[in-house]
């Protein structure tokens, strides 16, 4: 179709009209943008100017010195050390790679770090300095002071890193810090703008994390004027932050280094409480860790080392880990039923070596019994019938109720990670978390330790610690905090009658001091330091019978993890207590017989404060013992003798 | 069809195409480019390889193709139209479910080297289409109600894609673009207005639908209205972008603060520096005299487009010229707008000057439609 002369006059004359129309209203929409332009560039030029000034001084943050973290006597656990660093300028270095090439001849340069170091110069400017090795020594640093002239752009700089002098005796106590990652910054709400600094260090665990807050310190900040392209021509002011709060532990470092080296390589814990006011003296857990190899950055190899040691170096098992109790809840059974007064100190029970419960019979550890005893004998010989035949007369709500009074099955308020508040049953708890109910053999199991029940080596110390001091003691692990002393743990009374706790400690007393006692073996000969404790044996297992008739009955023919816990509690001096001492030796086997010992090096060291004079100790032990002492004694740390800034 | 309203005489062929070729409006072009390469090579801190040299590339390559596309008979174009619009549509469908995604938008096709913006070309494409459709239509029947609503099938169709990417800037200038077509074509005034009435109430929707389940648009371009209404209220959040655009247009003054010298998007206060933002960087380096210069040379653009269309007899070639003229203006009206803090920040590009090969390219493409019904033109 062809349009006609007409028509495409009539169209053309139709478009020109429009066209002119939004030809116009376009040139009218540019003069609105060129008025705007002129309102913003002339009439309020100055006001702009301004504004851009301000846009030309940057703040720049100064990362706060971390608090440092003390022990009792002001000794440094956790403190601030130089750190160096090397930095290249890109553009003052000219030749880089060949920079880098005379550099690496001599000081060890990681070749991974190097390409880091060149991709992240190609995106940033060429006057930013681009750190090439982090954490490196100062032999390093003067090796390079002494080539400068051939090493242009290249300066060592300083700054602070976590350090933590006595190794690994804190390790799981006070935890490590950590250059802050993506998934810390993601766990937190509005994070404070000074952990965006590259590589700034922030607890990770334990201590160092939980205190975060007081460590941390507040940031500083400087006012820096940049040029055009945005290097720093000078600083206008600078305000100082201020360092994290200064932390003084209850701790002895000394007693602390003692303990982790008695544990030695065993895979167990040792709490030591003050009783009268709850100071946390030690607290170890064996096999320790270098929280110093995680500050550095831990390699792949020696963390898979410590992850895959089946004697868990990395957990604290003071707080972390739980166990049954074993034998050492008998005082908790035995308090619970003269409170109740189901029993007096003269009630006794007799046992045949077994306890016929609804058709099941409860084996008492001797086989051939213990015929008939009171209270007291019933805990120097650890006799199980006794406790069985008194829990099923208590019931297992009174003994819950008196096993929560005395610290167990409730979280204590540690500064660490992780705190267990582990086990104690109830008709309540097995009904809804278990959904069954309690059967009477729950009760009977409970009575020794066993069973449901579960207990962290801090919760018997703590226990222990009660019925020592008769007071709700609760356990301190902080000092000071920058000075300011923290709330004690002495504690009220709780309100046990005195006849009741008395019967609970001569029965401790007998355990050590009495030939039938089963911890009579490690006892304290000098008169003023003699120790009240109590064993304990926590079965891992049930012997099948198959293992009884192919007479596998010993702990030493089973595979480690079979093997039964190894427990103690213990407080010293039995006529005016001062520590309370727990000891968890995991598949350690006996209490009596490995956990007993450890417990009372621990405790004697702990009220001597030194190595214990060998008079203390019974005559056949003291050749062994003056051994032993020489063998931890070239463990101990040799401190500087710098003392808390701050105390 | 239409080609038979030529009279092979009065249309320059051969080698005398060249002398009919509008070699002004290739200047201007040039010049606007060469603004946009002194701004990448300052806003680069002085390095030409950064952004300077591949955009030098491309648009030399741009200029190329615009040659070779203004030699072509524009009748051949006509034809092409619809092949144009519905090979973009389809990319358009395709790039919903394959693009790639990039500044949270779905806006690319990956082709071995070649990052495809089908959304660019189905700016051009739209305006093809549819200068071909009225140039088919009988004239009477321009302002009858069927035939006004296939156009606006035809504009609404990719602007719900695009909407969907979601790139609201490309929305924007598809549906005013082809408006603006329809416009031209001599569609009765009524339809405008009752199309202008009913915007203002969906704005009004949009402004109802906040917070409830029918929610219209994201809440992000929300935020964009809300900061773009008051800057101040969030100064370093999404207000920032327009706050520190305003220092640096105003720090700029009469004369600019010289070449290279501007401090604002050099210590990267600016976002987007060599893009979206560059007009800031150029009015603050070189002042009030320096933009307005600049809105001369697009003004000047405009004006060549807009008179050589009004010259030309043929429907189609007018129509497409105009069309791409509008397209043009959008772009960088609606870019300034936003620099200056007179519109919300959309994410539309300033033509010839901002870095981004797509846009170049295509802008280029459209330029050589423009030049071949300059050249093809009976005279």
């Amino acid at each position: 179709m062809r349009r006609t002369p007409k028509d495409t006059q009539t169209s053309a004359r139709k478009i020109t009209r429009r066209s002119l129309v939004l030809g116009g209203a376009q040139l009218g929409f540019m003069g609105l943008l060129a008025w705007r332009m002129r309102f913003l560039q002339v009439d309020q030029a100055d006001q702009f100017r301004m504004l851009a000034e301000e846009n030309r001084i940057n703040m720049r943050l100064i990362p706060p010195a971390r608090g440092e973290i003390y022990d009792r006597n002001g000794i440094a656990i956790a403190r601030n050390e130089p750190a160096y660093r090397i930095t290249m300028v890109e553009e003052d270095a000219g030749d880089v790679d060949e920079v880098i090439a005379r550099l690496s001849r001599i000081v060890l340069l990681d070749p991974g770090d190097i390409e880091r170091a060149k991709t992240e110069m190609k995106r940033s400017a060429p006057f930013l300095p681009i750190t090439l090795a982090d954490r490196v020594s100062w032999t390093d640093v003067s090796r390079i002071a002494v080539n400068t002239p051939a090493l242009p752009g290249i300066t060592p700089e300083v700054g602070l890193s976590r350090a933590y002098p006595l190794d690994q005796d804190f390790a799981h106590v006070v935890g490590y810090v950590g250059p802050v990652s993506d998934y810390d910054l993601s766990k937190i709400e509005d994070p404070d703008p000074v952990l965006m600094i590259p590589r700034f260090q922030i607890g990770k665990v334990g201590l160092e994390a939980k205190m975060e807050d007081d460590l941390r310190g507040t940031a500083g900040a400087k006012r820096v004027e940049v040029n055009a392209v945005g290097r720093v021509m000078r600083e206008l002011d600078r305000q100082e932050g201020h360092q994290g709060a200064s932390i003084q532990l209850t701790t002895d470092y000394l007693l602390q280094n003692y303990v982790q080296a008695r544990l030695g390589g065993e895979s167990a814990a040792a709490v030591v409480i003050d009783c009268t006011n709850g100071d946390i003296l030690a607290i170890g857990s064996a096999p320790s860790f270098d929280p110093n190899l995680f500050v550095r950055g831990i390699s792949v190899s020696d963390y898979r080392a410590l992850t895959e040691n089946k004697y868990r170096p990395l957990a604290n098992k003071t707080v972390q880990g739980t166990y049954p109790p074993g034998s050492t809840f008998k005082m908790v059974v035995a308090l619970a039923g003269l409170e109740a007064g189901v029993i007096s100190g003269r009630d006794t029970y007799y046992c045949n070596g077994h306890l016929k419960v609804s058709n099941r019979r409860f084996h008492c550890w001797r086989r051939g019994g213990h015929g008939h005893l009171n209270v007291i004998g019933a805990l120097r010989e650890s006799c199980d019938v006794f406790f069985y035949e008194l829990a099923l007369e208590v019931g297992i709500e009174r003994i819950t109720e008196m096993a929560n009074r005395l610290g167990l099955g409730v979280q204590h308020d540690l500064p660490m990670s992780a705190v267990a508040s582990g086990l104690m049953p109830s008709k309540q708890w097995k009904r809804d978390v278990r959904g069954q109910e309690w059967v009477i053999g729950d009760t009977v199991n409970a009575s020794i330790g066993q069973g449901f029940v579960l207990a962290s080596p801090m919760q018997l110390a703590v226990m222990t610690a009660r019925i020592a001091s008769g007071n709700n003691v609760t356990p301190r692990l902080i000092k000071t905090i920058d000075g300011v002393e923290q709330p004690s743990g002495a504690g009220e009374s709780l309100g046990i009658s005195a006849a009741s706790l008395k019967l609970a400690r001569d029965g401790m007393f007998e355990v050590s001091n009495s030939r039938q006692g089963t911890g009579y073996g490690a006892r304290v000969i000098a008169e003023n330091m003699r120790m009240a404790g109590k064993s304990g044996t926590s079965q891992v297992r049930n012997i099948s019978v198959a293992e009884r008739a192919a007479g596998v009955t010993s702990n030493a023919d089973l595979p480690w993890e079979r093997r039964d816990h190894a427990l103690w509690v213990d407080f010293a001096p039995f006529d005016n207590p001062k520590v309370a001492v727990a000891v968890v030796v995991e598949h350690g086997g006996g209490g009596s017989s490995v956990a007993a010992p450890i417990a009372r090096d621990i405790t004697l060291q702990a009220l001597y404060g030194e190595d214990p004079p060998l008079e203390a100790y019974p005559a056949k032990d003291r050749d062994r013992i003056a051994e032993q002492q020489r063998r931890l004694r070239a463990l101990r740390p040799r401190v500087e003798k710098e003392k808390m800034s701050r105390a | 069809m239409s080609y038979l309203e030529y009279s092979v005489k009065t249309v320059p062929s051969g080698l005398r195409k060249v002398l009919y070729f509008n070699w002004p409006l290739a200047l201007l072009i040039a010049a606007v480019a060469s603004a946009g390469f002194l701004m990448l090579y300052s806003v680069a801190g002085g390095n030409l390889s950064t952004w300077a040299e591949p955009q030098m590339k491309r648009f030399g390559i741009g200029m190329v193709v615009m040659f070779v596309v203004a030699m072509v008979p524009i009748w051949f174009w006509r034809n092409m139209s619809a092949l144009a619009y519905a090979l973009s549509l389809m990319l358009l469908v395709f790039v919903e479910f394959f693009g790639t995604v990039g500044m949270g938008a779905q806006r690319w096709i990956d082709i071995g080297p070649v990052r495809l913006q089908p959304s660019e070309l189905m700016k051009i494409a739209l305006v093809m289409f549819l200068a071909a459709y009225y140039d088919w239509l009988p004239l009477r029947k321009v302002s009858h109600p069927v035939w006004v609503f296939i156009p606006v099938l035809i504009i609404v169709l990719p602007t719900m894609l695009v909407l969907k990417q979601p790139d609201l800037g490309t929305a924007i200038l598809l549906l005013t673009g082809g408006g603006a077509v329809m416009f031209l074509a001599g569609v009765h005034w009524a339809y405008f207005a009752a199309v202008i009435s009913g915007a203002v109430g969906l704005v009004w929707a949009v402004f109802q639908s906040r917070g409830t389940d029918w929610q219209l648009i994201k809440d992000y371009q929300f935020r964009r209205i809300d900061t773009f209404l008051d800057p101040s209220k969030d100064p370093l959040g999404a207000g920032y972008h327009i706050t520190q655009s305003k220092i640096a247009l105003g720090s700029g003054g009469w004369a600019g603060r010289g070449y290279m010298q501007g401090t604002q998007s050099r210590l990267n206060f600016l976002p987007e520096k060599h893009t979206d933002f560059i007009f800031t960087t150029l009015a603050e380096e070189f002042g009030f005299i320096g933009g307005a210069s600049l809105l001369i040379l697009y003004a000047l653009i405009i004006v060549f487009c807009v008179s050589s269309a009004m010259t030309n007899q043929n429907r189609y070639a007018a129509l497409l010229t105009l069309g791409i003229a509008t397209t043009f203006f959008l772009f960088f009206a609606v870019n300034m707008s936003m620099v200056m803090g007179l519109a919300p920040v959309v994410g539309v590009p300033l033509p010839l000057v901002s870095y981004g090969g797509s846009a170049m390219l295509v802008l280029l493409l459209a330029f050589g439609l423009v030049q071949s019904a300059h050249v093809h033109k009976a005279r």
